[in-house]
């Protein structure tokens, strides 16, 4: 259990990573019904000049709360979460590799407490999310209720 | 072609109403990756508080894009959804979504810009109960990417 008046603004929550191969993206795509072709189809994702099947934005916003959700114990915590999506993150096929078990792309998060409301004991966590060596999410935050 | 820009203040009513499933939850949460067992065990959500599996704090998109499904399907909007790219995403929970739950989700329509040679669209869903109990409010941003 996290105690509000042990948080301090600028603090670092911890860091998490999350690995995505094209059955991931298969995977979220029947979860959540987004079936647009361009997370599943090469040759659709090129044709709109994509550089290849790249993961739903949804998947990685979805996905990196974890880092969140876990520190804080009770998902449902989480009463407000926004980001804006800036880069895709490019999901490779690579030859010879297992569709289902390949590594895939590493999507790593590192949170921080961004801001502290002591009247509504919320504690804003910024989260830092990179794919491919850049940033994929910018003003990724996430509302803790405490 | 961008969006017409006579779309803001339309409001699209709440279609069939969204019944939340506990396989679903489950599912959902082994897609996003997400570990908590208050997603999976109705066990440990009622040790949480909550009567079923909790949803993931995403889970709402599914409900939010299926209200978005009918503006991009309206040939008012002239929206070509090959072309669309999420641009950005909130969510603001008023009470969190349980298995058991039946949900509607009417679309407003915040905001029309020219971006460029695109344009981006602004929609808000706004979730409840069939009783008319607040859920969550979803806003979304989607650019229109133009033709080349």
């Amino acid at each position: 259990m996290i105690e509000f008046e042990s948080l301090e603004k600028g603090q670092i929550i911890g860091s998490h990573t999350v690995q995505v191969n094209r059955a991931d993206l298969v995977r979220y795509a029947g979860a959540s019904g987004d079936f647009n072709p361009i997370h599943w189809n090469e040759r659709f994702a090129k044709e709109v000049e994509l550089p290849s099947v790249i993961a739903h934005g949804m998947f990685t916003m979805g996905s990196v709360i974890e880092l969140v959700s876990t520190w804080v114990g009770n998902p449902a915590a989480v009463i407000d979460y926004q980001t804006r999506f800036t880069k895709p993150v490019v999901v490779e096929d690579p030859e010879g590799s297992n569709p289902t078990d390949h590594e895939g792309t590493t999507i790593s998060v590192e949170g921080k407490v961004g801001a502290l409301d002591a009247e509504a004991r919320t504690a804003r966590i910024d989260l830092a999310v990179s794919a491919n060596d850049s940033k994929v999410l910018l003003k990724c935050q996430a509302v803790v209720q405490l | 072609m961008g969006i017409n820009p006579d779309l803001v203040g339309r409001i699209y009513p709440a279609g069939q109403s969204y019944q939340v499933g506990r396989e679903k939850i489950r599912e959902f949460a082994t897609a996003v990756k997400a570990t908590s067992p208050a997603h999976f065990d109705v066990e440990a959500a009622r040790k949480l508080g909550f009567n079923d599996v909790v949803a993931p704090p995403t889970f709402a998109i599914i409900i939010a894009q299926r209200a978005d499904a009918q503006l991009i399907a309206d040939p008012a909007s002239g929206i070509d959804f090959s072309r669309v790219v999420h641009a950005d995403q909130r969510f603001t929970h008023h009470r969190p979504i349980v298995a058991g739950d039946e949900l509607l989700a009417e679309l407003y329509v915040d905001q029309v810009r020219e971006m460029g040679a695109g344009a981006m669209i602004t929609t808000r869903a706004e979730i409840t109960t069939a009783s008319g109990d607040k859920i969550a409010t979803t806003t979304s941003s989607l650019l229109v990417r133009a033709e080349d």
